[in-house]
Formats: C-alpha cells, sequence, structure tokens
C-alpha cells in the first residue's frame, strides 16, 4: 500500500515465486483436523496456513444475546503469536476483531440460521503462518469446516484476494506483495449464482481497475471453489 | 479392503427441477431447481428427494427416545443436556408418579445434577424442548459409559429391526441403549471393544458392507 522497496514486484511478467499474475498458489485443503469440534478444517495457500473449527448449533448464554427466530454467529479470526516473523502480541487487536467482524458478514449469507432459533454457531479462525491474504484463507477454511459440521448451507464460500503491482493486476497476494502492492482486494462470494459477500479494498484504483479484480478474482475462485468440493468429497471416498 | 462409497453431495450443489420430482428434507428450492442444503448422500423415496446429512447436531423431534445429562435440578423439574441446540426441561409432574411435597422435599432425591436418564421428547416448540418419564424404558442409567456418534447415524447404527446393535450387544456381552440424540450408554463386560465398534460405524456409515468389516472387528 504504497509503501516503498527496492526490490522489484514483477519482473517481466514473473511474481516474486515464479508465478504469473493469474496463478493462485499451491492449496492445501483438508478436513476433519479438530476431533473435539463438530466441522472443522485447514487450509493452505502457499505460506499461509489457517485452521478453523466450528462448533454448534449450541445453546446460548447469557439469554439476553439470543434471537428468538435464529440462530447467531460468533466468529473469532486470531493470530497466532508464531505466524509473523516479528512476535504477533496475543489476544484481540483492532485489526483481529475488524477480520472477525467482516468474516462473519461473509459467512453469514450463506446460512439457514433460522433453522436453530435462541442458539449460537461459533467459528474459529486460527492463522497458524501468515504470509498474505490471511483473511480470506480463514474464510476459505471456515466455509469447509461448516459443511463438515453440517450446518445447513446455501452454498459454500469462496475467498479470494485481488491487487495491483505497477500496471498489472494479480491474484492471491503473497505477504511481500501484500505490504507493498498499490492496493488489494479480498473478495468473498457463493459461487453458484456469483453473489459477492465480502469486498474490502485496501489503497487507490481507478473504477476499471476494480472491476477487472473483480471479474478475475471470481474466475480462478472456481479453481478453488473445485478444490473445496474435491476436498470435501475426499473425507468421504478413502 | 474398503469397499465402494456412497455417492456425495455438497452443499448448493443441484440435484434436480421441482417439475421432475418434489424436495423434501435437507433441501431448498430456488427458481425451481432444488438443491442440497448439506454434506449427506441424496435419497429418492416415491415422489420426494432428500438429502441425509452425514454430520450436524441433533434437532429433537416429539417422541424420540434420547439419553440426557442433567445439569440443573430447579424448583419444579430439571435441566437436561440432549446434545442438541438446545436444553430440554423435564417437569417434575412428568417424572415423578407419587405425590411430592415441594415444601418439605428436596427434588435432588429424584434426579441430581450428572444423572444419565433415558427419557421421550414430549414436546418441541420452537427452542422449548420438554421431556417426560412416562414410557416404560424410561429410567436413570446407573454406571456404565457413555459415547457420542454423529446423531444422523444413529439408524445405521442400530441397523435393520435391530440387527446391527444385537450382534454388538451378543458378541461383546454388553447391555446398550441408544438414544435418538446420538448418545449411546454402555455396561457389561467387554466395552472396549464395543465402544471401538461403535466409533467405527461412525466414521464408515457410508461404507457399503459395513455389516461385514463390523462382525469380523468384533469375533477376532
Amino acid at each position: 500500500m504504497g509503501m516503498k522497496t527496492e526490490e522489484k514486484l514483477i519482473v517481466k511478467g514473473k511474481r516474486l515465486d515464479g508465478r504469473k499474475p493469474e496463478d493462485i498458489r499451491e492449496m492445501e485443503m483438508k478436513v476433519g483436523v479438530i476431533p473435539n469440534a463438530n466441522g472443522s478444517a485447514r487450509v493452505r495457500f502457499g505460506d499461509t496456513i489457517v485452521v478453523a473449527g466450528v462448533y454448534g448449533a449450541r445453546p446460548l448464554f447469557p439469554k439476553h444475546l439470543q434471537e428468538s427466530d435464529r440462530a447467531i454467529i460468533k466468529c473469532r479470526y486470531n493470530m497466532a503469536p508464531f505466524s509473523v516473523e516479528d512476535r504477533a502480541r496475543p489476544g484481540p487487536s483492532r485489526r483481529s476483531i475488524e477480520i472477525s467482524k467482516v468474516a462473519r458478514l461473509a459467512l453469514e449469507p450463506a446460512l439457514f440460521l433460522e433453522e436453530y432459533p435462541e442458539t449460537v454457531v461459533d467459528v474459529y479462525m486460527e492463522v497458524l503462518q501468515a504470509d498474505g491474504s490471511t483473511r480470506v484463507t480463514g474464510i476459505n477454511a471456515a466455509s469447509l469446516a461448516l459443511a463438515d459440521a453440517g450446518v445447513p448451507m446455501k452454498d459454500l464460500v469462496v475467498a479470494l484476494s485481488g491487487g495491483k503491482i505497477d500496471d498489472t493486476i494479480i491474484i492471491d497476494l503473497c505477504g511481500k506483495e501484500d505490504n507493498y502492492s498499490l492496493a488489494d482486494i479480498p473478495i468473498a462470494f457463493l459461487p453458484r449464482k456469483n453473489e459477492i459477500t465480502l469486498l474490502q479494498m485496501d489503497g487507490q484504483l481507478m473504477p476499471e481497475e476494480v472491476k477487472g479484480i473483480i471479474k478475475n478474482a471470481l474466475k480462478s475462485g472456481q479453481k478453488v471453489y473445485k478444490k473445496q468440493k474435491e476436498t470435501l468429497r475426499r473425507k468421504y471416498k478413502e | 479392503m474398503m469397499t465402494e462409497a456412497r455417492e456425495v453431495v455438497l452443499p448448493g450443489e443441484v440435484l434436480g427441477t421441482t417439475k421432475e420430482i418434489r424436495a423434501s428434507y435437507g433441501t431448498f428450492v430456488e427458481d425451481d431447481k432444488i438443491i442440497s442444503k448439506f454434506l449427506g448422500i441424496p435419497k429418492k423415496r416415491g415422489d420426494y428427494l432428500s438429502v441425509v446429512p452425514l454430520s450436524g447436531v441433533y434437532v429433537p423431534k416429539r417422541g424420540d427416545k434420547v439419553i440426557g445429562f442433567v445439569t440443573g435440578v430447579e424448583k419444579v423439574g430439571w435441566v437436561v443436556d440432549i446434545n442438541s441446540p438446545w436444553l430440554a426441561f423435564l417437569s417434575l409432574s412428568e417424572a415423578v408418579d407419587e405425590f411430592v411435597d415441594l415444601k418439605r422435599t428436596d427434588i435432588s432425591r429424584y434426579y441430581d445434577v450428572d444423572d444419565i436418564i433415558y427419557v421421550q421428547v414430549s414436546d418441541m416448540r420452537g427452542g422449548n424442548v420438554q421431556l417426560s418419564m412416562k414410557n416404560p424404558m424410561a429410567r436413570k442409567l446407573k454406571g456404565g459409559v457413555t459415547v457420542k456418534i454423529t446423531p444422523s447415524k444413529v439408524p445405521r447404527l442400530i441397523g435393520k429391526s435391530g440387527s446391527m446393535i444385537n450382534t454388538i450387544k451378543e458378541k461383546t456381552k454388553t447391555m446398550i441403549r441408544v438414544g435418538q440424540n446420538g448418545v449411546v450408554w454402555i455396561s457389561g463386560e467387554k466395552i472396549e471393544k464395543a465402544i471401538k465398534a461403535i466409533k467405527m460405524i461412525d466414521e464408515k456409515s457410508h461404507v457399503i458392507g459395513l455389516t461385514e468389516e463390523i462382525s469380523k472387528l468384533l469375533s477376532e
């Protein structure tokens, strides 16, 4: 976001890790990694690793938090102290509180919460290793964990980040690109109807560039969607 | 050694149109399309298409017999955890047949915190679940151990007219009670072996040819 670096982030159409602008990092997904939770998933995008756990629907107390006609969803995004090179101070920060909220808003439209009135669905996203795009990786993990937990869903939630370096539009930013790119946009959407549930922007872009990034993210998101579907099916295949 | 697995559908997957078939449990309709709500196994029965979830919480239904843990003693009844999104209430009149003078008796003499009870769901409205002991099978379960399995897999554990659960009972010489809510109570000789078999059914319920594998495990 405008920070200066000596290093060129894109050289001859290739990025720092040798990817083309529209390439996604290597993905690895697994469901059922936390036996105690109702549903769980671990998702890796390159060097970013997030574990998500879902508990519930379960009884909610204190009673004044309950909604009489639907379940509420509680999200918690947290970075482990060892997830970054400098130690991350444990506990909620301004940043993690914001990400918890936008993750909740990104997941909520995909769920049939009205089936469990007066209850809560708890979603925990723990970043074990951070190398850019942690919030979208967290949302991908939470989506898999929710499906694994058997919470009724309209669709899976697919998330991906886009951005801009020099004049090139890129997809799935890594840590360095995240820090030094001109702009980055995390996007979450429901792939069946391409309904966007999360759209944030950091940096400065022209309207056409924003449109271009959204278009590219929706297109590349299909690869993430396919991987999510494969992962869920694999659990019941062996 | 694994045999073929059943077909699995995912949330958001289109299963058909309302012109061909009617939507039933585990699905929803959007623009004439029938779409799955769960990660589960699709089932066609007559005119209806439903999805049986492979995981999920227990939603109480009237008439279900469940195993609950007493978590609180109130003035005129007990609060019971029935492994579902809602806590259930067992009122004194539904639990005890004799006259109870509330001024003189502490009702924890009937059921106390941490007691395990086999009980029937008598009513369910919104988040309000009422229980009843007025069923010949209902009673307090003393001793033994409990394990939890996925509630949607309870029919698989019981088997056709109890075939699966009876095999486990005979081979391990145990007494087993299965609640619709996925709580299983076991007491008897080879408890560990019975738990192993039950856990295996929970994990591999979607596999065809499970009965043979279980009988193999039990006769080891």
